[in-house]
Order: C-alpha cells, then structure tokens, then sequence
C-alpha cells in the first residue's frame, strides 16, 4: 500500500528508519512502523470473512456492524501495555510526546497504534560506560566481538598530562536517564555521546593537571572535576542523562615507561633503607657510648671514694698510732723500729760482714743466695 | 440490491482507508518533517504529531530533531610551536532549518562530508595559532570555543545549529611519543638516582653524627672521670696531710717503716749487713754499742 518518500522512515513516523540508539533500551514497546497496514488488513480480512461466512448475504449490515464492532474492541484491549518497576512509560499521541500521559510502573491504557505508542525505557537501571578498555565479556566497539579477558584500548586511554607526559587512564562511567522525555527525543546514540563527551572531558581534565598530581593527590579531584565537566556537557546537550559517577580504574605511566617510574618507587625504598640502617647503626652506637660513659664515670667514682677511705684510714691508723706514740715517744719509736727490723730481717737472706776483720775478700755467691730463696718459696 | 450496497460499502471504506493513510502522516517527537510537492519544498513542519497532506501530491521528508553527531576522522595538525599533534575533534549539531539543510546538504551524508571538512579546517586553523602547552591548559576551552564559533559561522547557511565542538584525543604522533616517554624516562631515572644518593647520603651523615656523638659521650666522661679522680686524690692528700701534719718527724719515721715493711718483708730480699749497723747495736754488746 503506502509509498515509501525518499526522506526518512515510514510514514507513520516511528523514526525507526534513520535512529539507531535510545529505543533499545525500551524493550519490547508496543508498536513499530508495520501497525498501520495490520489495521487496514485486517479490516480488508474481516469483510473477507464475512463474504465468506456469508455468501449469501443474509445478515446483511447487521452482521458487519458487529463484526467491525468486534474488530474495535480488539484493537481497543491492544491499548494496555505494561511498565515494569524501574522503568517508565513515555506516551506519544501520533509521534508526539504527550507529558502528561507518561507513566510509572504499572498496568495502563492508552491508544494503540497507529494512534499512540510507548516507550519504556529503564530509568532506574545504572548503566556503565567503559573508556580506556574492553571489559572481558564485552563486544569491542572497533572489532565488535567479546573478548575473554579485558583488554586495553591505548588509543583511548593514553593521554597528554598538562606536563607533556603521558598517563595511562582506564575510566568508566556510571549514569542513568534522569529525563526519560529528554533521553528519547534530543539525543541520538546516547551510549556514543556519553563515551565521546566523557573520553574528551578526562582529557581535558587530565591536561590541566600535573602527571605527577594525576598519579598521586589529584586522583578524587581529577575524577570529580570529569564527572562535573560530563555533566556539564551532557546538559548542553539536553541528553537527560545523570552522570552518577566518574572512576579511575587505572591511572598510571604508560607501559613503556611504568619500569622506570617503579624505580622510582624502589628508589624512594632504597632511600628509607639507607636511612633506617643508618638510624639503626645510630641507635645502637649512642647508647653503647653512654652506657660506657656512665661506665668510666662510675669507675671515676669508685676511684675517688676509694682514694679518699683510704687515706681516711690512713690517717685514722697514723693519727691513733701518733696518739699512743705521744705518751712514750722513746720507747715507742724503738719498739716501732725494732719490730719492723724483726719482719724485714725474719723473711730475708741476710750476710753478715764485718768490715773491720780485714784480710778476707769476702766471696758473695749471688746466683746461689737467688736459688735458695727460689727454693723457699 | 444489498449485496451490491454491500461490495460499494466496502469498496469505499477502502478506498478511504488508502486515501486516509497517504493524505495523514505522522511526525514524531524526533523529528521534523519538509513537504515536497512534485520534488518542490512545500511546507516545513517542526511540530510532532498528526499531520495531514495532499495525497500521491506531496511527500514528506523527515529529518532528526535531536542532537546530532559529527565526527571526522583524526587529523594532524602542526601547532604554533611546530609540534604535530593528532587531533580528534567532534561537534554536536541540531537541524533548525531542515529546508535550508536540504536544499544545501540534501542529507546527512552530505552533511557529514562536507562540514567534516570544515570542522578539521577549524581544527587546523585554530590550532596552528596556538602552542601545546595553551591546548594543555584553561586555554583549551577557548580554543574550542573558537573552532564551535568558526564553524557555526561557516555553516549557517546549512539550516544547522552547533551545540558543542569539543577536541577529543589529542595524542602526539609515535615518534614524538618516543620522545615523551624517552624524556619521561630520564626525568625518573634522575629521580630515582636522587634518591638513592640522598639515601646514601643521610646514611653517611645519621652514621657519623652518630660516631661524633660517641667520641663527644666518651670525651665527656674522660673529663668527668678526670675531674673525679682528681678531686679524690686532692681529698686524700688533704685528709693525709692533716693527719700527717701533727708530727712531721714521726710521719716520717712511720712512714719509713711501713714503707720498709711493706718493699723489704717480701721474703726476697737478700741483705749484706754490717754488725755495725743500729740493729745490731746489742749484737756482741750487753749494753748496747755507743
């Protein structure tokens, strides 16, 4: 029946015909451009059918009247349509969004197609988008096959610091429709335009900030400042998205270069090893120092108390020896000179000469006198 | 006579049908629509919804209401400071005019074609006046700015609105990469030789303050222990001395013979005496030798 216009889609408008993206996430919605010539066809089937139920023609108008009847209310009970939880419905009047008609979960009614139609996409859902790798499992936007493991794509993920070094970023991106009328109708390839704005966003970010920052202090901020940026963007957009978060799943030097900043990291270990050992050596050798210290001021100590008890003993004894001496000082020097002769004279050898008998030459064998004294020992 | 009422009924509810549904056309909320009479641009319809046309007359075209997308292959371009840098850039776009857009671009392939070109001539020219450095820094947003406004200028006529150019990827080309990484590399392995020579550097210094603060520890408590012993000796001479000095004379005697005792009652001493000698005074003299 109808034509086909060079333009565009079908005429009934479904937009189907040049829109890839955001009807996708409707699932199962109700109508697609091929309604209309349902209708015309099954009324053409139904008056076929009563021709041939009634060839005769009995029944006559009558019979139509019910059978068309019938037919509508048919097509009226096509009007119900479900929204699940989580999603919501978005009613069109002949293509056009009708606000006040959408919808939240639930059982309801509105005109079938060729009138209405409704879309249901998944407001809830968190949806994720990665940039800088494969996921494992996913289908790869330049090779669309899965891939087992993940799988970095550098082209996206490589990227100039504000330095002129380069950083290696995996990020994904977490958002969800927060305008479903906006999501459907002002964006087409959300997913594409997401991943586009979010790729150019982290760029712009990472390029404002030092490689050194990205690595280390800047990470939360450079996340937040892509998500804001994302977002800020995606309104310009009226694309009806929220961007719910904005991770790093890797940021670090590109492979090329990753040994030499590990170095860097076991650089910074070698550093506190050297230093702990020193420090080690230190604590060690400072304390022995005191500890010897105290050791030789003890000693020092003793040296000195001993010095002085000594001579206070000395001079105890000498005084109490002077003392008595005092009362008998003849007799006691005597006695004092004889009893020390008596000890010297006791443990010597001794050789008496008298130097006044003259004549003999006195033979003094002094290796013999050293052997016997050996001997008493 | 009613069988025929009835074939001319059903003709002609056919009939309306197939009229009905090429003279009603519907727009949806994504699109715009042009009505061409005989190929010639009629009527231009932006509101969605249920329209009505002349039937086999005219026909619709229909064209995107939402944000667009237009992404031209990377492109290198050579930046003011002579450096060459692959930029990727990509504008958003909406058609307003889509009689305009049409009877400029036809269609979107077109459109896509032709305005990707100008978007990468943008690119080229914006960037060719600007450094590295400006495209790595706030001075980026201008830059953009500048591309989004020069290529609005330059496709206004097309019936479209530019909502957004942004520079996506700008990535160095792989020679310069090495260059980077090259540099990247030296810039660590100096930090890493830095902080190994600061290491061995603290080490050397922890460990000698450490022998200064020994040799100081000990030094000190040389002196100490020198003071120490001094003060003892000086106490004892004191001490000595105060008792001594009661009677210089018998110290003296007293002293000696503690001194003999104690050096000569060793039992090894061999001693040659004379009988003259004050000991032996009574040696051979009852009375004692005068």
């Amino acid at each position: 029946m109808a034509w086909k216009p060079q333009g565009g889609g079908g005429p009934w408008g479904s937009g189907g015909g040049n829109s890839g993206g955001p009807w996708g996430g409707g699932g199962g919605s109700a109508g697609g451009g091929n309604q209309p010539p349902d209708i015309e066809e099954m009324l053409r089937r139904s008056q076929d059918n009563i021709k041939n139920f009634m060839p005769g023609g009995f029944g006559s108008g009558r019979a139509i009247a019910l059978a068309v009847l019938a037919a509508l209310v048919l097509w009226m009970f096509s009007g119900f349509f479900r929204v699940d939880a989580g999603h919501e419905g978005v009613v069109m009047l002949f293509g056009k969004h009708v606000p006040e008609q959408d919808t939240g979960p639930g059982l309801h009614w509105y005109f079938p197609a060729p009138i209405g139609r409704v879309e249901k996409p998944n407001v809830e859902a968190v949806r994720r988008i990665d940039v800088g790798f494969v996921a494992a499992g996913e289908a790869s936007s330049s090779f669309g096959r899965p891939t087992s493991v993940g799988r970095d794509v550098l082209e996206e993920s490589l990227m100039l610091t504000q330095d002129q070094n380069i950083i290696d970023v995996d990020f994904t991106v977490q958002w969800k429709v927060k305008n479903s009328g906006n999501f459907l109708f002002n964006i087409r390839e959300p997913e594409v335009t997401v991943k586009l704005a979010a790729e150019s966003a982290m760029r712009e970010v990472i390029g404002q900030t030092s490689l050194e920052n990205a690595l280390t202090t800047e990470r939360e901020l450079v996340q937040g400042k892509t998500r804001d940026l994302l977002q800020d963007i995606l309104d310009s957009y009226k694309a009806g998205i929220t961007i719910i978060q904005v991770q790093f799943l890797k940021g670090e030097p590109p492979a090329q270069v990753i040994e030499a900043f590990n170095d860097v990291q076991s650089a910074r270990q070698d550093q506190d090893r050297l230093k702990n050992e020193a420090q080690a050596y230190a604590n060690q050798i400072v304390p022995t120092s005191e500890g010897q210290a105290a050791k030789m001021i003890q000693q020092a100590e003793a040296y000195k108390e001993q010095v002085t008890k000594e001579a206070e003993g000395e001079a105890k004894r000498f005084v109490s020896v002077y003392n008595s001496y005092k009362v008998a000082k003849d007799v006691t020097t005597q006695r004092l000179y004889i009893e020390a002769m008596e000890e010297i004279m006791k443990n010597s050898n001794k050789v008496i000469l008298d130097q006044n008998g003259g004549g003999v030459v006195p033979y003094l064998a002094l290796p013999e006198l050293q052997k016997k004294s050996g001997g008493q020992k | 006579m009613s069988k025929t009422f009835t074939a001319v009924l059903g003709i002609l509810v056919l009939g309306g049908v197939i009229v009905a549904s090429s003279a009603l056309f519907t727009v949806s909320q994504t699109e715009q629509a042009l009505v061409l009479q005989f190929g010639k641009p009629k009527d231009r319809i932006s509101e969605p919804g249920l329209h009505i046309k002349i039937p086999f007359v005219q026909n619709v075209l229909y064209f995107d209401n939402r944000v667009l997308d237009l992404d031209p292959p990377t492109e290198q371009v050579i930046l003011s400071d002579q450096k060459r840098i692959n930029v990727d850039a990509f504008a958003r776009y909406r058609i307003t005019n889509p009689l305009r857009f049409y009877q400029a671009l036809r269609n979107e392939r077109e459109f896509r074609d032709q305005v990707g070109r100008i978007l990468n001539s943008s690119v080229r020219n914006s960037m060719a006046r600007n450094t590295l450095g400006d495209l790595l820094s706030e001075k980026r947003n201008d830059i953009m700015l500048e591309i989004k406004n020069r290529l609005a200028d330059e496709t206004k006529n097309y019936g479209v609105e530019i909502v957004d150019v942004r520079v996506g990827r700008t990535d160095l080309p792989p020679e310069i990469s090495q260059n980077v990484y090259n540099r990247m590399r030296s810039e660590r392995v100096k930090e890493a030789n830095q902080l190994r020579a600061d290491g061995g550097k603290a080490k050397l210094t922890i460990m000698s303050q450490a022998d200064r603060q020994k040799t100081v520890i000990i030094a000190e408590a040389q002196r100490q222990s020198e003071i120490l012993r001094g003060e003892g000796e000086a106490e004892r001479n004191r001490i000595l001395g105060e008792a001594y000095g009661k009677d210089p004379e018998f110290f003296a005697f007293f002293r000696s013979m503690t001194a003999y005792r104690s050096s000569l009652a060793g039992g090894d001493t061999n001693l040659v005496l004379s009988p003259d000698s004050d000991f032996f005074r009574f040696f051979g003299h009852q009375t004692g030798k005068k």
